[in-house]
Order: C-alpha cells, then sequence, then structure tokens
C-alpha cells in the first residue's frame, strides 16, 4: 500500500512576510490580492480577530484601525522563492513528489527510514529550521485522505504538533474523526456537490465514506465514486506532474536553433502565453500573475549561462491574451541580456481564480471586460474550427506605463540585491 | 574568533541537494571536442573553475543574505555596508555570530550562552552587550557563516 504525505505551508503568504520583518512577530496580518483589493492570506492573529477570506480591504478598515491589523500587496517575487526553497527541502526526503501549488506538495514516503511518524516531523522540523515556514503534514494511504489527514494536522483535530497520520490511528478512531468533519472538507467536493450531498442526508466525511460507490456514481459523477474508494483507502490517484483544473499553468519549448535576440525571444514567449491563455480560458480561469523563464544550454556548458525568471503580476486578474502577453513581454525585457544563445522559453501562468468568483473592482472598465471576454470567446472558437494559431495576436511593441497598484507591497527581500533586509551591527 | 566562522554545526544535514546549481555548474577544461591530433597536455590537470558560491553557501536552500548597518561588530570584521552570508540550516550555539529579532529589530551580534547567560555581543568596546532575560522576545533568526562586499566600480 502507498503512503501519502501532503505538506502544507501554514498562511503561506503570511508567513513569508512575517520571517523578515520583526515588527510583526504578534502582528495581526493579511495580504491583499492584486491591486490591493481583497484579503488572500491571514495571519494566524487575523484569523482569530474573525477576518473573512476573501473581504475586500476597504470594508476592513475599522476592523483594522482597531486591531492593528496590517495590510501587505502580494509580494509574488518572495512567495516564489520561499516555496521554491521549500520545495527543494521536501526533495531532498524523496524524488517521488507532485507540486500541487504553490504552498502544497503531495510526497510518496514509501521505502524511506523511520516510521511515518518520525518522517513527517522531520519534515515539518527541517522546512521550519532552514527556512523559518511553518507548514503542517498529513500522512495517509490515498492522496484525498493525505489532503484530510493534512485538514486534521491543521485544526489540530488529530495527531500532533502539525502532523497527523491516519495509518496511526484505529479504525474506531478515524471513524469518530471522519464523523466530525464537513463532507466541504473533503478534496474535490465543491460547493455544489456539497449542496447535493446535504439534500441526500450526506454532511460528514463519514457518511460519504460510507456511501456506496455505485450509488455515488449513479448520482454523481466517476470522479467523486473515485473520492469515496479514496477515502477507503483504495488509491486511484497517483503522483501528477500535471494537475487537471490545476492552480498553475506551464507552457514552454526548447528552441530547435539557438535565439540570440529579444525579437526571437518575445515571439516565442508571445506563443507560449496564447496557448496557456487558452488552457486558461478552457478551464474558465482568470491568472493573477504570469512568470517568464528564459534559459541557455546548461548541457552546452563551455557556453556562457545564462537562467532567469521575472514573475509579474497583472493588475487585474485576467484571461486576456493581450494583457497576459503585455505582462510577460514587460518581464522579458526585464531578464533579456545580451551574449547568450538562449535554448528555451516558457511561461507559467499562477495565482489561478476561477472567473465567477472574480472581486469587482474600481478599476475594471465592465464594457471593456465585456469586450475582452466576447473577443477572447471569438478568438477561441475560430482557433478550435480552424485550428490552432489561426489566429493570434500580432507582438507588437510594449506599454511602459503599464504598472499595477502595490501599495503596500514588502521588499523582494531575497531576489533583489537592493532589498537586502538590513541588520544593525 | 575564527570558531563563529567555522561553526560545527550539531545536526548538519547528509542530504543531497538535488538543484544544487545544477545550471551553474562548470566542467572541467581540456575537454577537448577536436580529436585530430595529440591530446591537450593539459588533460590530465582538468578541474573545475572557483565557484565563490561554492566557497560561501554550504546549503544554498537555507542561506539568506542581510546588508550591514553600523559599525558595532567590527571587531568581527563585519563592517558597515557588508553582505552577510546567513545560514538557517546551522544550529546556533555560544559563540556564533548571528542574525537575531529582538524588540522589532533585526541585530547581528555575537551569541553569548553560557552558565545561564544568555546575551547578545558587540565586537566594539563603544557598545555594551544587550543582556536577555527570562520573556524576552529574542529569535534567533539564522548563523553569520561569512560575508562579501563589492569594492570600486
Amino acid at each position: 500500500m502507498p503512503v501519502f504525505a501532503l505538506v502544507d505551508c501554514n498562511n503561506f503568504y503570511a508567513s513569508c512576510e512575517k520571517l523578515f520583518d520583526p515588527t510583526l512577530r504578534d502582528t495581526p496580518i493579511v495580504v491583499l490580492s492584486n491591486n490591493d483589493g481583497c484579503v488572500v492570506a491571514r495571519s494566524a492573529e487575523s484569523k482569530t480577530l474573525g477576518v473573512p477570506m476573501g473581504a475586500p480591504w476597504f470594508q476592513l478598515h475599522d476592523l483594522a484601525r482597531q486591531h492593528g491589523i496590517r495590510a501587505f500587496s502580494s509580494n509574488y517575487a518572495l512567495y516564489a522563492d520561499m516555496s521554491s526553497r521549500v520545495v527543494e527541502i521536501l526533495s531532498s526526503f524523496t524524488p517521488s513528489m507532485e507540486v500541487y501549488s504553490i504552498d502544497e506538495s503531495f510526497l510518496v514516503l514509501d521505502g524511506l527510514p523511520g516510521t511515518r511518524e518520525e518522517i513527517g516531523r522531520e519534515i515539518r522540523e527541517r522546512v521550519a529550521r532552514w527556512v523559518g515556514l511553518p507548514v503542517c503534514v498529513g500522512i495517509a494511504s490515498t492522496k484525498t485522505l493525505a489532503k484530510l489527514a493534512n485538514h486534521a494536522a491543521k485544526k489540530a483535530l488529530a495527531g500532533r504538533d502539525g502532523v497527523c497520520d491516519f495509518g496511526a490511528m484505529t479504525p474506531d478512531e478515524v471513524s469518530t474523526l471522519f464523523a466530525s468533519i464537513p463532507v466541504a472538507e473533503v478534496w474535490g467536493v465543491g460547493r455544489r456537490i456539497d449542496e447535493r450531498l446535504a439534500e441526500m442526508g450526506i454532511g460528514t466525511v463519514r457518511q460519504l465514506r460510507d456511501a456506496p460507490p455505485g450509488w455515488i456514481r449513479e448520482h454523481f459523477s466517476v470522479v467523486l465514486e473515485r473520492t469515496v474508494r479514496e477515502l477507503n483507502g483504495v488509491s486511484c490517484l497517483n503522483l501528477e506532474d500535471v494537475t487537471p483544473d490545476k492552480q498553475q499553468i506551464m507552457a514552454s519549448r526548447s528552441f530547435g536553433n539557438p535565439v540570440f535576440d529579444l525579437e526571437g525571444l518575445s515571439e516565442s514567449v508571445a506563443s507560449h502565453t496564447t496557448r496557456a491563455a487558452e488552457k486558461l480560458r478552457a478551464q474558465r480561469h482568470v491568472a493573477g500573475a504570469i512568470t517568464v523563464t528564459i534559459r541557455s544550454n546548461p548541457f552546452k556548458p563551455w557556453e556562457p549561462q545564462y537562467n532567469r525568471s521575472e514573475v509579474v503580476p497583472l493588475p487585474e486578474p485576467s484571461a486576456d491574451t493581450r494583457e497576459l502577453i503585455r505582462a510577460a513581454l514587460w518581464g522579458l525585457r526585464r531578464i533579456y541580456r545580451t551574449g547568450f544563445a538562449y535554448k528555451k522559453a516558457g511561461v507559467m501562468l499562477s495565482g489561478l481564480e476561477p472567473e465567477r468568483r472574480r472581486q469587482s473592482s474600481l478599476l475594471v472598465d465592465p464594457e471593456r471586460e465585456r469586450k475582452s471576454a466576447a473577443l477572447m470567446q471569438a478568438m477561441d472558437s475560430i482557433n478550435a474550427r480552424w485550428g490552432r494559431g489561426s489566429l493570434r495576436p500580432l507582438v507588437t511593441g510594449f506599454d511602459a506605463s503599464w504598472r499595477m497598484r502595490r501599495e503596500k507591497l514588502s521588499p523582494a527581500w531575497t531576489t533583489c540585491w537592493d532589498a537586502l533586509p538590513r541588520v544593525t551591527g | 574568533m575564527t570558531t563563529a566562522l567555522e561553526p560545527v554545526p550539531e545536526r548538519f544535514p547528509e542530504h543531497w541537494f538535488p538543484f544544487l546549481d545544477a545550471l551553474k555548474r562548470t566542467w572541467p577544461l581540456g575537454l577537448t571536442p577536436i580529436s585530430a591530433g595529440f591530446p591537450s597536455p593539459a588533460e590530465d590537470y582538468a578541474d573545475r573553475r572557483l565557484d565563490i558560491n561554492e566557497y560561501l553557501v554550504r546549503n544554498p536552500v537555507s542561506t539568506f543574505f542581510f546588508s550591514v548597518q553600523g559599525d558595532s561588530m567590527q571587531g568581527a570584521e563585519i563592517f558597515n555596508g557588508d553582505i552577510l552570508v546567513v545560514d538557517r540550516s546551522i544550529a546556533p550555539a555560544h559563540g556564533h555570530i548571528v542574525v537575531a529579532f529582538l524588540n522589532g529589530e533585526r541585530l547581528v551580534k555575537r551569541l553569548h550562552r553560557r552558565g545561564g547567560r544568555v546575551a547578545l555581543v558587540a565586537e566594539n568596546p563603544a557598545y555594551p552587550p544587550i543582556e536577555l532575560h527570562e520573556g524576552a522576545e529574542l529569535v534567533i533568526w539564522g548563523v553569520v557563516v561569512g560575508k562579501f562586499k563589492r569594492i570600486g566600480a
């Protein structure tokens, strides 16, 4: 039987902000979405104060003044670096891992020395010590259960010190625990499924686990049936390199011949962005940021090497190919250096959220939004009909005025020489 | 004084670092791709070019940089404007130079932790040691393992 662990950083964005700023130790903080709109992360103190996730910041001004809540703009450069450090630490435990999102990874613990709980504890300890971020570890025989165990660890419902191993509990203990957790906490159970389950009298994890799989398939889907099997300890989901409806979308390709100039790279970045944006719209999401990466050929070590990425946050989460290309090219210009034979370019869309859940903003012109959506829809259907790339945006220059509001941005502590944290000697 | 710059970590990791400079790795010189003629006489002496990261940074994933402001550590050759290499994977011990968070400030000082006394000690007679008493909000953030600075243009 496989052993899965889900490692999840607690309040990831907020924890990153606290790491470098000693004045924030016991301060309630929140991290805001692009353009300083809504709360996307809360520190433990802010949760205790009852700050709701997703709340528009302007509605929180009174509460913030009263309790000294401090707000931060999303510092993507910092979060991306800290996330990659965590991933690197986790990969030192096992190469069998799946980076599920910026702050969550699945690990397969099979064959590692030590008991499962010991490994969980060691993971937690090492991440805390090496990069100063708190994580919780959920361990179980399926991915769905590991995610649930992580929830139990985080809420201190079971396990100890942020590590919960369902394998270390008796079947009765597990059943009792499952009877106390609402079914909405199960991975893959969204709001609509939750509502329909409730109508059928299934409100707890235990009730879903004990539902007949065939009946679930009949009334819901094969996907939910698989979830039920996973809740019963039958592993149906393996580690994946890419997850469906995932939290990042990547598009990259190596060049047949090396590319030297900015024009060549721009074309490539624009076409990758076009592809990624298509995928994004197909799953009805918008992206909050786009990362551009260019690199030379590491397999030609005798040539000068260059490898850089730039995370570009969008003024507003968007699925508009033109907006995304504009952001990507802006990032590309920042990292492009002459004198290298570039072998690969790529983009990654992150900060994905469902289109419908989008928060409205004063800066968004609804008319423009509507036109943008209509244009993109037209473009996608033409490309679907006539083949990918039949219709694509002409890459023209970029607009230097392109900027977003990030008034509460903390420094890029770890990715910029001019922003290093100062210590008093 | 050198003890702090050569810390003996209590639990220094024995793990492999999979992505460690994978792309920056320099390869031996002299592996001539041309087969005609005599082999290079330097072939046997092929070695890796020096990489300053390798010298200063032991564990890249747990290493962070801080810039120094002030002259209280000049006795330890840490000067205003230096950039410190701070490694969090080393367990802080008595005698280490550390980055510490105390009362909302980021400090670099030598850690004294002996006989029930905990203090952050400057290396400049003009600065008295900071004695820490029960209940002080001290966080030892990381251990200083090196420093560097650019000179001139």
